[in-house]
């Protein structure tokens, strides 16, 4: 049965229990956070020092906290005031808890000892607790920023549930980036009562998450997680990053198989059998998921490349023929024709489909068109873009800026950008095609108006081709194996 | 961990279904010729026990067997090649399956998983190659389809040097039974390799099994 995590995700009113007047305590920090990011909730800060801090009353106990005001409660006192504040919140209606605090498991068989006892108490009470060891929960749908540590993302419809606190930060840290954002975000610390299976069975049922990024190391029932995990990617892709050896424990066998059920190869079997999307960096991890969460899902692996710039159209063409799930479309004949009547003999009457200069300023928009209305083809990477954005903005830093003609081919070049832009998130939609714009400036200019106006449309320009490959390739992947389940 | 004799670990695969290359057992040289003679010529003469695991390596395979003589002095060297350590041996004559192409397959318990199968690129080379990829036991005919296509060198089961692709219904049926022997909790592990592919259709030629205690 799927866990009620609405009070974790979209608290009524938050209880900080162990606030601090020391900026860098965990226990000012979070309720920082949470007064800075917008939430509309109720929020009571308890702490030893009663008085005011960041212009919020501080109470001296958690039973001076109306019954009836709070849902959720964030833990940052020590391990031995613990139960009795659990105990006293749920008397007034506290229904979920994440605790911040460190000390339990983590530390030995003391700290275990006392995680097991605060399991059984929210058991016995009704309790859904989040930790203990973990850094925070973020939801953007109720601007919620419950964390001890930065940054607060954008809204999206990405859900992130790790067991290392870092990776939710890294993420959020990608959503800024490249502007595709966040919806819930958790750090299950020790995983003590909610596990990573927990929350993603919850964001598969939750209405603001389309897609789910997570990073595990330990799973504890290997058996138990495929089988709840395969019923989550039925509902929604799930996006992994599989952390430390995961057949460590594996008996010295006598076996040939034996000696190669190593280097995880066991867990990439189950990850594949479960339709869980296996990433293999935390970045390509990050990637993969924003491709999931912005870009239609391709019907089959046939690719088609679009370039302006010959040397990245070979090295794309290379990656796709070498990956197993994408395949380098031939052109077909009445795309060759069409293309034929669009531009002079010189482009390379292949695929890659390069323009080789030989396009004039509607060739782009017009070729994503028929491209993406094409029946045979499933997927476009478009390359070579932002070329004009490049030189536009050398041009208006120059000094000849903005004379000799400059302003009016430098706005020409931007506007044009903007189009081509434009361009590929139309024919995208409309067609239901994904269209994959991958150039360097997404990373080394992001200011260029090609990679600005796909980052304001919401989706992701891509840092490489070889990277808009790898996340393409997870998507055909994952959109095939949710085709032959029954 | 015991393991089961190779004729005992042929039994077990092929009464769950899996084709194995026809094969008797014999305790003398004379026997082995007798043998021989049920079989289709050329056989293959292997020194087989409960403690002798890995074959090849020690020398304990003997091919291309075609005629009567050939028969008996392997069967005479590879009985005068067991070592007290051995204990209990047996002569195991088999039809020597003719392919170009060798898989392994495979059944372990992993701690975290439990019963996996495994199918991989075959022969001696299978550990240095690792072409091999793992699936949780048991598998329906989707998800063993799905297993095949995950070795990386699928043009090994495609035509290759004259001989007709891999078929890969056979080999999903035996990726299938074999998944289906995880419900065992007596057997630790089986390792077919090779299986080799002969006219298309994959049959293993050898096979171990290993087991939590002896029956």
């Amino acid at each position: 049965m799927v866990r009620n995590l609405l009070p974790l995700f979209e608290p009524k009113g938050i209880v900080i229990a162990g606030v601090s007047s020391h900026p860098g305590k965990f226990g000012f920090v979070v309720l920082h956070n949470i007064l800075s990011c917008g939430y509309e909730g109720n929020v009571f800060a308890v702490g030893r020092e009663s008085g005011e801090l960041l212009n919020q009353p501080v109470l001296s106990s958690i039973k001076d906290v109306p019954e009836g005001s709070a849902d959720l409660l964030i833990v940052c006192t020590p391990v031995e005031a613990n139960e009795e504040l659990i105990r006293s919140a749920a008397q007034l209606g506290i229904k979920a808890v994440f605790m911040v605090t460190g000390g339990y498991s983590e530390a030995g068989e003391k700290g275990k000892e006392a995680e097991n006892r605060i399991v059984s108490l929210s058991n016995e009470l009704g309790l859904v607790v989040a930790g203990p060891n973990g850094q925070g929960i973020v939801s953007t749908p109720a601007n919620l920023c419950a964390q001890i540590v930065a940054p607060y993302p954008p809204k999206g419809r990405i859900s992130v549930a790790s067991q290392s606190g870092n990776f939710v930060s890294a993420f959020q840290n990608y959503a800024n980036q490249y502007g595709v954002g966040i919806s819930r975000a958790v750090s299950a610390g020790n995983a003590a009562d909610t596990s990573i299976a927990d929350y993603l069975e919850w964001f598969a049922d939750d209405e603001e998450t389309d897609v789910a990024l997570c990073y595990v190391e330990g799973v504890k029932n290997g058996r138990e997680f495929f089988e709840r995990i395969k019923n989550v990617t039925k509902k929604m892709p799930v996006i992994m990053v599989k952390g430390g050896s995961t057949s460590g424990g594996q008996r010295a066998a006598a076996s040939h198989t034996g000696s190669l059920a190593s280097d995880g190869r066991v867990f990439e079997g189950m990850a594949r059998q479960a339709g869980i999307t296996h990433a293999r960096t935390i970045e390509s991890a990050f990637e993969a998921a924003a491709t999931f969460a912005t870009q239609p899902f391709p019907s089959g692996g046939d690719t088609l490349v679009l370039t302006t710039a010959g040397g990245w159209g070979v090295i794309t063409a290379d990656a796709i023929t070498n990956h197993r799930d994408l395949n380098l479309i031939s052109l077909p004949e009445d795309l060759m024709n069409s293309i034929n009547e669009m531009l002079p003999p010189r482009w390379s009457r292949n695929n890659p489909v390069d323009l080789a200069g030989g396009e004039t300023r509607d060739t782009i928009p017009d070729l994503l068109e028929i491209a993406a209305s094409h029946p045979s083809i499933d997927a476009i990477i478009q390359l070579g873009l932002g070329i004009q954005g490049n030189t536009a903005s050398l041009t208006r830093s120059g000094p000849f800026y903005p004379d000799h003609g400059l302003e009016r081919i430098v706005d020409f070049h931007e506007r044009q950008e903007k189009r081509y832009a434009d361009a590929t998130i139309e024919a995208s939609q409309r067609h239901g095609t994904p269209v994959l714009v991958a150039s360097e400036l997404a990373t080394a200019d992001p200011m260029n108006p090609m990679v600005a106006t796909i980052r304001e449309s919401g989706k992701l320009c891509y840092a490489s081709a070889d990277r808009a490959v790898e996340s393409l390739g997870h998507l055909v992947r994952y959109s095939h194996w949710l085709s032959i389940q029954q | 961990m015991p393991t089961l004799s190779e004729s005992r670990s042929r039994l077990l695969v092929s009464e769950a279904g899996i084709p194995v290359s026809n094969w008797e057992i014999a305790n003398s040289a004379e026997e082995a010729v007798l043998a021989s003679k049920n079989l289709t010529s050329p056989v293959v003469v292997k020194l087989c026990g409960d403690t002798i695991a890995h074959k090849t390596e020690r020398g304990l395979v003997r091919l291309n067997l075609d005629t009567e003589d050939a028969v008996k002095e392997a069967a005479n060297e590879l009985l005068s090649s067991a070592t007290p350590e051995d204990g209990d041996v047996e002569l195991l004559i088999s039809e020597q399956i003719r392919g170009n192409r060798e898989l392994i397959i495979g059944l372990i318990r992993d701690e975290q998983f439990g019963p996996c199968v495994m199918l991989g690129v075959g022969g001696i080379l299978a550990e240095a190659l690792a072409d091999v990829a793992f699936r949780l036991a048991p598998l329906n005919k989707a998800e063993a389809n799905d297993l095949i296509d995950d070795i990386a060198m699928q043009s090994l089961l495609e035509s290759f040097r004259g001989e007709p692709p891999v078929n890969r219904e056979t080999l999903a049926d035996i990726l299938c039974s074999i998944s289906r022997l995880g419900e065992d909790n007596n057997l630790l592990s089986i390792d077919l390799n090779p299986l080799i592919i002969s006219d298309g259709e994959p049959i293993a030629v050898d096979a171990l099994v290993e087991i939590a205690e002896d029956k």
